[in-house]
């Protein structure tokens, strides 16, 4: 094991009397790609522009490659960053923009000229360095900006948003672009964004951060899959959160009363009986079956579909089962949705029944609204769900 | 129709407002090509005398270089100073911020005779003499606000981040300063140059308190010549300042624009 790229240590920011980042300690490995994800406002761009040295943290320590840094300029740490609006000189050329940190680098003309070809080449923009920034398109831009991060060889690269001022379309073949170029380059990546689609495709770890904290750290599956609070359960997908009380069982098979009916968890914490707990289970994870069958397997209930939103590759469901609350599905469509009113039998396996301790509900509520938002669901298609499972 | 007579008013009114403001300046410019010591309307003629005259008159062309340089000097040492005025006061945070803000804009809110006065009393009380130097520092100090405000406006324009892509890349903060930050907002800086130097060009009132004895600027002299006699030089002259004051600007404009598109 390397040692790690970037560590924060009890990172902590406060504005008078605005706490930005509330306390952050955690490690970057070496050549890994990082997402911070979180909601706007949650200070993912204070934690980044703490490690750039563009803000210094009110207490903690940040190390790069195990050196101490608070106390090191911005200019003499030897990062890459990409602004949110590119920042591209607009007085310079393509390549002098590119060339700009070369120059303070003790580089000869012929060095520099050769690593700036270079560059441009991995960003496919060659045949632009006598353009002016106002000459370009979005996505150009974009590329130079990383062209200009990059080709000073940075020990870690920052992203803030960086494919959030681009349209769809293009964000999502810059997404792999940049996966593609980070991967060639091996820099570490520290990445931020808003979007779960594009933490999830992107990212070695992902950094699921809320308040000024970071609530989980783990690979995309494990984050998605086994969020392990409330907060990130929401955020990523769409999940329905219920509180609950322990029945009985034990780890590994647990069963819960929740949402007036009995659930099958495989949860391998172990639980007290009659523990208030929260009970999660992904829209994405319902196994839908239209044939009907008699009685109830396991976490198998017949329900009557009542509301029907069409997202194009799925749908969610609103259903209503024989007994107990509502339950929303997602499910992959061919062609046809389902019908509002339809009997379906559906199934959730008791591995993807989690389990939590009640948490706080505050940090729920805020979050709602975004996870009933039908663009969230359109951007993971009930593949990725099954990919998920079959890893855990 | 009805309103039809109310737009004829208002552009009525409009152009007398225009014919009361330029007609005076138009007959000062042609007037200054009659040929005649007494001339008025109508011209016997156009000729170039008066400025011939203007050429030969060792008064005139020393207050003419005196006024190009004062204004020259002024408006590089207002624009340097206002400068980094502007950039302390935009990028940096520290105490009293506000009150040097203010006090740095107070010319602009004070009478010139106030300001002319008090610097005169001030360095009467130091016992400093008047001289070309006092002139300059005061000149600076009335063009500096101009200068500082219209800096500080396009610094407060321009986003951090290109000073903070620079720095990320390696400049220092001088560096990042001469590279990013003075191109970006040279137009400015142009402006407030130009600004600066038809101000200290045009000025009369404060000059008057502050020249010493042997100097002469233009408006001075034209001031001067006015109590002798009402001689058509002064049309020649009159002539010449304008065509300094509305070309300045007017170049200074086609620069900036071609300094913007790089
Ligand atoms: N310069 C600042 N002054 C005061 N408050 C700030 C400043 N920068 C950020 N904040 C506050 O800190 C919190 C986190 O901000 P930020 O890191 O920008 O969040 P994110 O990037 O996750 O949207 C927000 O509440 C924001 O209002
Ligand atoms: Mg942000």
């Amino acid at each position: 094991m390397s040692e790690a790229a970037v560590e924060l240590r009890g990172i902590h920011k406060r504005y008078g009397d605005v706490v930005a980042v509330e306390t952050i300690d955690m490690a970057v490995q070496s050549g890994e790609f990082l997402t911070f994800l979180g909601p706007s406002g949650c200070g993912k761009t204070t934690t980044l522009r703490m490690i750039a040295g563009l803000e210094s943290p009110s207490a903690g320590d940040i190390l790069i490659k195990g050196r101490r840094v608070n106390d090191v300029p911005i200019h003499k740490r030897n990062l890459g960053i990409v602004f949110q609006n590119y920042a591209l000189f607009p007085h310079r050329s393509v390549y002098d923009n590119v060339a700009f940190g070369l120059r303070y680098r003790k580089c000869s003309k012929d060095e520099i000229r050769t690593r700036v070809r270079e560059a441009l080449r991995l960003v496919q923009l060659e045949a632009m360095e006598e353009r002016y920034p106002a000459a370009l398109s979005g996505g150009q831009q974009q590329r130079v900006a990383l062209a200009r991060a990059i080709v000073i060889n940075p020990d870690l690269l920052l992203l803030d948003e960086p494919l959030s001022a681009l349209d769809a379309n293009l964000r999502e073949d810059m997404r792999l672009e940049l996966k593609r170029i980070q991967r060639e380059t091996a820099i570490t990546t520290l990445f931020i964004t808003h979007d779960q689609s594009e933490a999830l495709a992107m990212s070695d770890r992902i950094a699921v951060m809320s308040n000024g904290r970071v609530e989980q750290l783990d690979t995309p599956q494990v984050v998605y899959n086994r969020p392990t609070s409330r907060f990130c359960a929401n955020f990523l997908g769409n999940a329905n959160v219920m509180g609950g009380r322990v029945v009985g069982g034990e780890p590994g098979a647990w069963r819960v009363d929740a949402g007036g009916r009995e659930w099958l968890s495989a949860s391998t914490d172990t639980w007290r009986q009659g523990e208030s707990v929260a009970v999660i289970v992904r829209a994405e994870h319902f196994q839908l079956d239209v044939s009907s069958v008699d009685g109830e397997v396991g976490n198998a209930l017949q329900a009557r579909i009542e509301t029907v939103d069409y997202l194009g590759m799925s749908a969610r469901y609103i259903i209503r089962p024989e007994q107990g609350e509502t339950l929303e599905l997602i499910h992959g469509v061919h062609h046809q949705p389902l019908q509002a009113g339809t009997w379906v039998r559906v199934w959730m396996p008791a591995d993807d029944v989690i389990l939590l301790p009640p948490g706080d509900v505050t940090a729920l509520a805020p979050n709602d609204a975004a996870r009933l938002s039908p663009e969230d669901a359109t951007r993971l298609p009930p593949e990725d769900a099954a990919v998920g499972k079959g890893a855990s | 129709m009805n309103d039809g007579l109310g737009w004829r008013l208002i552009r009525l009114s409009t152009i007398a407002v225009y014919l009361f403001m330029f007609l005076p300046i138009v007959a000062v410019v042609v007037l200054s090509f009659n040929p005649q010591q007494f001339g008025g309307f109508p011209m016997e003629g156009v000729s170039l005398r008066w400025y011939r005259e203007l050429a030969e008159n060792q008064a005139i062309r020393s207050a003419l270089s005196t006024s190009l340089w004062l204004g020259l000097q002024t408006a590089i040492i207002s624009s340097v100073i206002g400068v980094l005025a502007s950039l302390a006061l935009m990028r940096f945070h520290f105490r009293g911020k506000q009150w040097i803000s203010t006090l740095l804009v107070s010319p602009i809110l004070i009478p010139e005779v106030v300001l002319g006065v008090a610097l005169l009393l001030f360095l009467r009380w130091l016992s400093v003499p008047r001289s070309y130097a006092l002139l300059l520092l005061g000149h600076v100090l009335i063009t500096l606000p101009f200068v500082v405000l219209v800096v500080q406006a396009r610094l407060a324009g321009l986003r951090r981040d290109y000073e903070e892509a620079a720095r990320s890349l390696g400049a220092n903060p001088v560096q990042t300063f001469f590279t990013v930050t003075l191109p970006l907002i040279m137009p400015a800086v142009l402006a407030g140059m130009v600004f600066a130097f038809t101000i200290s060009f045009d000025d009369i009132t404060a000059t008057l308190f502050w020249k010493s004895a042997g100097t002469e600027t233009v408006p001075t002299q034209i001031f001067a010549m006015l109590r002798n006699s009402i001689s058509p030089e002064i049309n020649a002259l009159g002539s010449l300042m304008i065509v300094i004051t509305i070309s300045l600007p007017l170049i200074a404009g086609a620069l900036a624009r071609r300094f913007a598109r790089g």
